[in-house]
């Protein structure tokens, strides 16, 4: 890819407003792209995301709906049936529940139901996660729920480049994504940069679905930071945390890798196996439940991939098994840069 | 020829209206015994006794795959059939309405409306046969694949309906439910959908009186099903749904009325599921055999039948014809739903994406290898087979 790249910022701009680009690019782009939920037309959403689209694009394009998610999902279904290509936003990841029949029974079933005939290209976007002093069912990790849905992609941008080039490949997907935006994000700066928009800072992995506009592929993992000792494996919310954790890793000595996974299903087995087998320790972090979590099934898939690599068990930092804790305590059950730094330090270190 | 009757016309707003929904009882042209209904009213709907004739065809024709189908399951060669036996009046009068650009979204007992539509019945078929959850295509044919969780369909046609105003097109989406599936929150949510974005749908309920066995006294306390349209402000009709040319009737102005940019309908049939939920399912639990008699004698069928007969419509070369094209319909599917379908393992991992993923790949691999085992195996015991026979021979 070149610098005539879409996107590309000069200037650093918040993750939400990278979003907004791309929904903007992309509705720019093809006539089929529309964007509707709750809150989401003349007020731009609760985060602002679809901020000025319904100006820019009529009502047609942008619109609110009556507050009912599972009337949204089938909507979309509906519309994408005819030939739409449908963003719709779930307010908050708690908020989506009501659409979980739609999206299991319907959006992700209907392209093998009818052999390929009824393709459903829906982009599902679910601001999630905790860290914002959100009350009860507003910081829900609900990404497991989808994860376990064959015939969805499910995505999670941790960088401020990847939010515009993921939702690119996304809204470009012929199938389904649920798009999981790491909602504690939404004001970190950056630059969309060209670079890592052309999926040159990724992993060795090939994803199936290439984002034309972006050169942007969903399924393919990047490196985000090069270390010998451990690979700390980490997504969306965590992704900070983990960086945050092989700087101060530093300091003890440990030399840590730390893989941002992107996309969870396609699950990038070959840039996490690679990493693995060149570090020989593994820790999985996620803020969602451990037990069930999706990072059981990374741990699993890294065991089976690079036992005869790995000097210890890979370990997990998760949330705890708890329903989402209120406000006031919500820090003890997010994994921070004490408790994966505690998991490095448990990896079985005493050949060293 | 003029035989029938418009419903009302009240100034309402509404070319349906709200008296209409507010007065229980159903609209109707043809009593119980095929004689115009004491219900007629002043405005006339020319209908051509051809299209009567095709209509009374198409009944013939449905039922006798609905007799087929249940008969294939005792067989064994389908899963499970929930048959609609009684309700052609609705299947067929519904399709029959429809242009054949507009959508409609089946659900598992509208395999008749499908047919009707002119899909292939052994595609109509796969779902309930087992080789695939759906087998024609939705494209071609307009037609939702069937929907087992209860009124989920009824969004996709909101959307749908949707899609075709914002794209300029003067297609229908029609969305059929039964009585109990209007207690679901889907249900809902369509209509308001529909109605908030004055979406060209039109939600057909056929109000058989059972949701398997819970009857509908248990889903509603509504008086009428059709009253809930005045919730959702839009038009709503109850019709007797065992008068095929009423229904046709009210769906076919429905459907005029979205095409006109009037929004959707609601419409609440009353007919009866005249068999058991499915094959697996013993009526006699839950309902008294007196009560289906009564419906016998309104049989949808007969009582056009009798109607054409005594209008003069109807000839026996013409009922010859009929019934020979659903035997002839009958012979097909005995023919070819005999044969054991054929399924290809592969498919199981080829549309689960547009592109399989790296894992899915890996499995597709891991079963192919399993199966080329199983198939070593037995071709392994198959030659010892044949050595020992040879051996015994000698």
């Amino acid at each position: 890819m070149t610098a005539t790249l879409d996107g590309a910022t000069n200037t650093a701009i918040p993750l939400a407003k990278a979003l907004n680009q791309a929904l903007r690019d992309a509705m720019g782009a093809d006539e089929r792209v529309v964007v509707f939920g709750e809150d989401v037309g003349v007020l731009g959403g609760v985060f602002r995301v679809t901020d000025g689209l319904t100006r820019e694009f009529g009502e047609n394009r942008c619109f609110d709906t009556p507050l009912a998610e599972a009337g949204i999902m089938g909507t979309a279904i509906g519309m994408a049936m005819y030939g739409f290509r449908p963003v719709v936003e779930m307010q908050f990841d708690a908020f989506s529940y009501p659409a979980l029949e739609q999206i299991f029974s319907h959006l992700a079933k209907m392209r093998n139901r009818t052999r390929g005939q009824l393709p459903l290209p829906v982009v599902v976007r679910v601001p999630y996660g905790g860290g914002i002093g959100g009350v009860e069912h507003h910081s829900d990790s609900s990404e497991g729920y989808f994860v376990a849905t064959p015939g969805l992609h499910v995505v999670t941008p941790a960088t401020v480049s990847d939010a515009y080039t993921l939702l690119r490949a996304a809204i470009e997907s012929d199938d389904p994504v649920i798009f999981m935006e790491p909602k504690r994000l939404y004001w970190s700066k950056d630059t969309i940069d060209a670079l890592a928009a052309s999926g040159s800072a990724a992993g060795s992995g090939t994803g199936p679905v290439t984002g034309q506009a972006t050169g942007q592929r969903i399924g393919q993992a990047a490196v985000r930071r090069q270390g010998t000792d451990a690979t700390l494996i980490a997504y969306g919310p965590t992704v900070q945390t983990a960086l945050e954790a092989a700087e101060a890793g530093a300091a003890e000595g440990y030399d840590l890798e730390v893989v941002d996974l992107r996309s969870l299903v396609p699950f990038d087995d070959a840039t996490v196996t690679a990493s693995v087998r060149k570090t020989g320790r593994a820790v999985v972090i996620h803020e969602a439940v451990g037990f069930g979590g999706t990072g059981a099934e990374i741990a699993a898939r890294v065991s089976e991939r690079c036992f005869h690599w790995l000097q210890a068990p890979v370990r997990r930092v998760t949330g705890f098994d708890i329903p989402y804790p209120p406000p006031k305590l919500e820090r003890h059950h997010l994994p921070s840069v004490d408790r994966i730094l505690d998991a490095v330090a448990s990896l079985q270190w005493e050949d060293r | 020829m003029t035989v029938l009757a418009t419903p009302d016309k009240t100034g309402s707003g509404f070319p349906l209206g709200f008296d209409t929904i507010l007065d229980p009882s159903p609209l109707q042209y043809l009593d119980e015994h095929g004689a115009l209904s004491g219900a007629l009213r002043d405005d006339a709907l020319e209908l051509e006794p051809k299209e009567l004739l095709a209509t009374w065809r198409a009944m013939v024709i449905g039922r006798r795959f609905d007799v087929q189908a249940t008969t294939m399951v005792r067989q064994g060669r389908l899963a499970v059939y929930p048959s609609s036996f009684g309700q052609e009046a609705c299947e067929i009068g519904a399709i029959l309405a429809l242009r054949p650009t507009d959508w409609f979204f089946p659900t598992y007992r509208d395999c008749v409306s499908m047919v009707t539509r002119g899909i292939d019945p052994v595609q109509t078929l796969t779902l309930l046969r087992g080789d695939w959850h759906c087998g024609y295509d939705p494209q071609q044919w307009r037609t939702a694949p069937q929907t087992t969780p209860l009124a989920t369909q009824g969004p996709h046609a909101a959307g749908l309906a949707l899609a075709a105003k914002l794209a300029g097109d003067d297609t229908v989406a029609l969305a059929f439910c039964g009585d109990g599936g209007t207690s679901e929150g889907d249900f809902h949510e369509a209509l308001n959908f529909a109605a908030v974005y004055q979406a060209p749908a039109i939600f057909f309920v056929q109000n058989n009186q059972y949701a398997i066995s819970v009857p509908l006294a248990k889903q509603t306390h509504a008086a009428a099903l059709a009253h809930k349209a005045v919730g959702y402000g839009m038009a709503g009709v109850r019709v007797d749904g065992n008068d095929v040319i009423a229904v046709r009737h009210v769906v076919a102005e429905a459907a005029e009325r979205a095409r006109r940019g009037q929004g959707p309908t609601l419409i609440e049939a009353v007919t009866y599921r005249m068999q058991a939920h499915t094959n697996a399912d013993d009526a006699s639990r839950y309902r008294d055999e007196s009560e289906v008699e009564y419906w016998k004698v309104r049989d949808p069928l007969a009582r056009l039948e009798t109607y054409l007969r005594a209008a003069g419509l109807l000839t026996d070369e013409a009922v010859a014809e009929a019934n020979q094209a659903a035997e002839d319909l009958a012979a097909e599917m005995r023919a070819r739903l005999g044969e054991e379908p054929e399924v290809d393992h592969r498919e199981l991992f080829a549309h689960v994406y547009a592109e399989p993923t790296p894992q899915l790949l890996e499995q597709a691999a891991a079963l192919q290898a399993e199966l080329d085992a199983e198939q070593l195996d037995a071709d392994q015991v198959d030659s010892a087979q044949s050595d020992a026979e040879s051996e015994a021979g000698r």
